[in-house]
């Protein structure tokens, strides 16, 4: 059963953000972990398996650049594992939970993302998703070479990033590796396609808002597992973006927990009646009362290191309280993405008391068993561009 | 095998020799058409090869690299299998599968960015616990450069600065983090020690750089380097920066030539004759009889070049379609229509002189009797790289290789996916254990402590500094002209 295509009672999923040690900058004060630890495949290793065995439907590992003010005693982990290897890391170790690594799109090569995260795809079993992200920050730039990007361009970036991944995707046809000993033919030519994407003809009204470039393909890699693997993209960037239908599932943030659920029907009501709706995911920081401490002292206890500023909802206080909190949200949400104040300690408390009181309630969507993101989202499996235009051609002949 | 098996030069044989596997992934080496050939792309199928190799002690497993789809008279080649998994994102997957193995990717320098390139790399090293490496490949054409907004910019001389000013620049990301820059307690005033981590700058003519590296370094320092080039310049750049070359050269005599030269070039940059170890690309073909090899020889190329595959062999370098011709007959007497094979297209013969070489091959098929098929077969079976008998007879062979240390040991491309290796870790492994030529476990849990490799020096500029630390190069290293071979592995 998904997400969507339930029509008793409205049930949905939860993400759990996986990155360092956790949401708050000093988490890594109170891991259970020596500092260095956290750069391992231990670390991944034990962090997912917590997930999954929670219950979680999906973990998302961020990714881009860490605090970089390196003489300034307090900051938080400078350091951070590239997020789509930490998902390949996670693939062969978990059965279930789907794996979301965040990606960049302003500053790297689409050809490379797209092969890594079809890649991803096979690795996990059909369990990957391409998080987005577009932040075009003057530093990313001047790692490879370029200026910052700000504005129109960073949608610009992230829906030509989007579009190249997406046709590559489709350029070899389901049935493209033939493997037929009579003919010797390894592949079927006919079912190869070349993705031909240029910001110029993709872009043809208002242009690309940068310096334009082009995709020749195929992709190197065939069709993922998945066909398409679903893209999920934060709200300020979606609303910014060409074409909504870019995007499989909207991340939507508020300023406190009490405006996260009209936050995301104001979304929905926005998205009603414009095509098929992408699926949204309301995004929470949480904080909870663990080991005899309240989630409010540990917060100060955390804060007196380092500031925590950050412009989600965040939830703090007990697990009955969250609970409370995501029966609601959830009835508006399609899913709900938790970022944990502190991994080693609130991915516990939301195991042992928060997860089973939502299940007892059926708030939660059953866990995928052999299943893929797009069923947990409620996605078909989507046709391919190319196999209707070949088919078409066909029958012209 | 030659007289004079001496090295010279104070290089001393290490009487071992190490095995890794190269799951090619693109060629025609692998056969499909058997019903025991598995998916090339099932995370299944690596994992396998992986664990087999692993259980056999190797020290690497090695995924190549095509960043274009080879094509063949202007459409994809449809008769090899092609298709790979991201070589990466693929080995990060093995690393939590597998405790000891190396896990080499092949990855090209014209086509990544220096700080993204070596921030990945370096990620993997971590992951999998200091076993990563990295084989340097370049290609320099326009053909491959239209699947990335940074095209195909290099001119073909270029590529060799670019390539070592990139390596240079990766070594430098990886140093950039002191030893003991990471907090040793979660009670540390900070997560890292002030002024412990350098920002590295380089400004040059291919690209600039400004980028505080992300990740400290590893169990083994940092990721090891393969290189494959083969011409002088490639010589002397894997000389200077390289750990192991992926060699060309497997024949006995001709490994002995290869290794008197690179233990010349290694002295002459400034590194000991030991330095840089010489891994041959090979293949194996066993069973318990020499005779059974070679009937078991026979079957393998059958199924390696069909009766198509030996027609499209030529009319890449005819340029022309020769379906007509009869592929058990003789070599086309229609000539070449190009007087240049035109762009690789990701086969590998850039500039051959078409019409001279089809001079010379129909001279040649003609004076040995051979048919279309039987030439090609002929030409592509690598005879050099294949090690056919029984298993003991070849462990006896490979003895010789270890005693003389003519290379330190092979990289074996299985012609079968995933149980290529197995007759190779059941039987071939033993008999070398039994001759004392092979090891009985690992050396470490690293891949540098696999191949006994010395601790990396740290790049000269990685001193600790003061605040702001920068490391800047100026200009982009043009000290030498370098070449690195372009073949897409």
């Amino acid at each position: 059963m998904s997400a969507a295509t339930n029509t008793t009672a409205r049930q949905g999923f939860l993400a759990l953000e996986l990155d360092g040690d956790g949401a708050h900058p000093a988490a890594w004060r109170a891991a259970a972990h020596a500092p260095a630890a956290l750069l391992s495949g231990d670390r991944i290793r034990a962090t997912v398996l917590a997930a999954e065995s929670a219950g979680f439907h999906a973990a998302t590992f961020a990714d881009g650049p860490v605090d970089a003010q390196l003489s300034r005693p307090g900051v938080g982990a400078a350091g951070r594992l590239d997020a789509v290897q930490r998902a390949a890391f996670a693939s062969p170790l978990t059965r279930s939970i789907v794996l979301v690594p965040q990606v960049d799109t302003v500053f790297t090569e689409p050809f490379h993302v797209a092969t890594q995260l079809a890649s991803l795809d096979y690795v996990s079993g059909g369990r990957a998703g391409w998080l987005v992200s577009a932040s075009g920050t003057a530093a990313e730039g001047a790692a490879v070479g370029r200026t910052a990007v700000a504005g129109d361009g960073l949608a610009g970036e992230a829906a030509a990033s989007i579009e190249v991944g997406r046709r590559l995707w489709d350029s070899w046809e389901d049935g493209a590796v033939v493997r037929d000993v009579a003919s010797g033919r390894y592949l079927d030519v006919d079912q190869l396609h070349y993705a031909d994407f240029d910001t110029e003809k993709f872009f043809p009204a208002e242009g690309f808002p940068g310096a334009g470039y082009s995709v020749k393909g195929p992709a190197i890699i065939p069709r993922p597992l998945q066909g398409q693997l679903p893209v999920l993209v934060p709200a300020e960037l979606f609303a910014q973006l060409p074409d909504p239908s870019a995007a499989d599932a909207v991340l939507v943030s508020a300023p406190s927990t009490e405006l996260l659920a009209t936050e995301v029907a104001e979304l929905r009501g926005r998205l009603d009646g414009a095509g098929p709706a992408p699926a949204i995911i309301a995004e929470l920081d949480v904080v909870l009362d663990a080991r005899g401490q309240s989630a409010a002292d540990r917060v100060a206890a955390l804060d007196a290191h380092t500031p925590w500023h950050n412009p989600r909802a965040r939830y703090v206080g007990s697990a009955e309280g969250l609970v409370e909190l995501l029966a609601e949200v959830l009835a508006a949400a399609d899913g709900v993405r938790l970022h944990p104040a502190v991994v080693d300690v609130d991915v516990e408390e939301l195991s042992r008391l928060v997860l089973p009181a939502l299940r007892r309630r059926g708030t939660l969507a059953p866990t995928l068993v052999d299943g893929t993101f797009r069923d947990l989202l409620g996605l078909g499996r989507p046709a391919n561009r190319y196999t209707a235009e070949r088919e078409e051609g066909e029958r012209n002949e | 095998m030659s007289e004079n098996t001496e090295i010279g030069s104070g290089f001393r044989p290490s009487g071992q020799l190490q095995f890794g596997v190269f799951f090619q992934g693109v060629n025609s080496g692998t056969i499909w058409k058997a019903p025991e050939a598995g998916s090339q792309t099932d995370f299944e199928s690596f994992r396998r090869l992986a664990q087999t190799a692993e259980r056999g002690l190797f020290a690497a497993f090695f995924l190549g690299e095509g960043l274009r789809l080879r094509e063949h008279l202007g459409r994809p080649h449809a008769l090899d299998v092609a298709g790979r998994p991201d070589a990466q994102t693929m080995l990060a997957a093995l690393a939590a599968v597998t405790t000891k193995i190396g896990l080499v990717a092949t990855q090209n320098t014209t086509y990544n960015d220096p700080a993204d390139l070596a921030h990945r790399l370096s990620s993997l090293d971590l992951l999998s616990g200091g076993r990563a490496a990295w084989n340097v490949v370049t290609t320099d054409n326009a053909w491959t450069g239209a699947n990335f907004r940074r095209g195909g910019y290099l001119d073909h001389a270029d590529r060799y600065r670019h390539a070592e000013a990139f390596v240079e620049t990766a070594k430098r990301i990886w140093d950039a983090w002191d030893d003991g820059a990471i907090a040793g307690s979660t009670a540390a005033p900070g997560w890292a020690a002030p002024d412990s981590i350098r920002r590295v700058r380089h400004e040059g003519q291919h690209y600039s750089v400004d980028y505080v590296p992300r990740l400290p370094r590893s169990a083994q320092h940092r990721p090891v380097l393969f290189q494959a080039g083969d011409s002088s310049e490639g010589r002397d750049f894997a000389a200077r920066q390289a750990d192991v070359i992926f060699s060309a050269h497997a024949k006995f005599d001709a490994a002995l030539d290869f290794r008197r030269d690179i233990v010349a070039r290694t002295l002459k940059a400034g590194r000991g004759a030991n330095d840089v170890q010489i891994m041959p690309a090979s293949e194996f073909i066993l069973a318990a009889t020499a005779a059974e090899a070679l009937e078991k020889k026979e079957w393998v190329r059958s199924l390696q070049i069909g009766p198509r595959q030996a027609i499209a062999y030529l009319e890449q370098f005819w340029g022309r379609e020769l379906s007509s011709y009869d592929p058990d007959g003789p070599l086309p007497e229609i000539d070449p229509v190009v007087e240049e094979t035109s762009e690789t297209r990701g086969s590998g013969f850039h500039g051959a002189k078409a019409r001279q070489l089809a001079d010379q091959w129909r001279a040649e098929a003609k004076d040995k009797g051979l048919s279309i098929r039987q030439f090609v077969s002929a030409k592509t079976s690598r005879v050099d790289a294949t090690f056919t008998g029984s298993y003991a007879e070849i462990a006896d062979r490979l003895g010789d290789y270890a005693r003389a240390g003519a290379v330190d040991g092979f990289n074996i491309s299985p012609w079968l996916v995933p149980s290529g290796l197995d007759d190779i870790v059941n039987h071939l492994v033993p008999e070398l254990q039994e001759r004392g030529i092979y090891p009985t476990e690992y050396g470490g849990s690293t891949l540098r402590e696999h191949l006994s490799l010395p601790v990396p020096v740290r790049s000269a500029d990685a001193s600790p500094v003061s605040a702001a630390s920068d490391v800047d190069t100026a200009g982009d290293d043009i000290r030498l002209e370098l070449a690195v071979r372009s073949q897409q592995l």
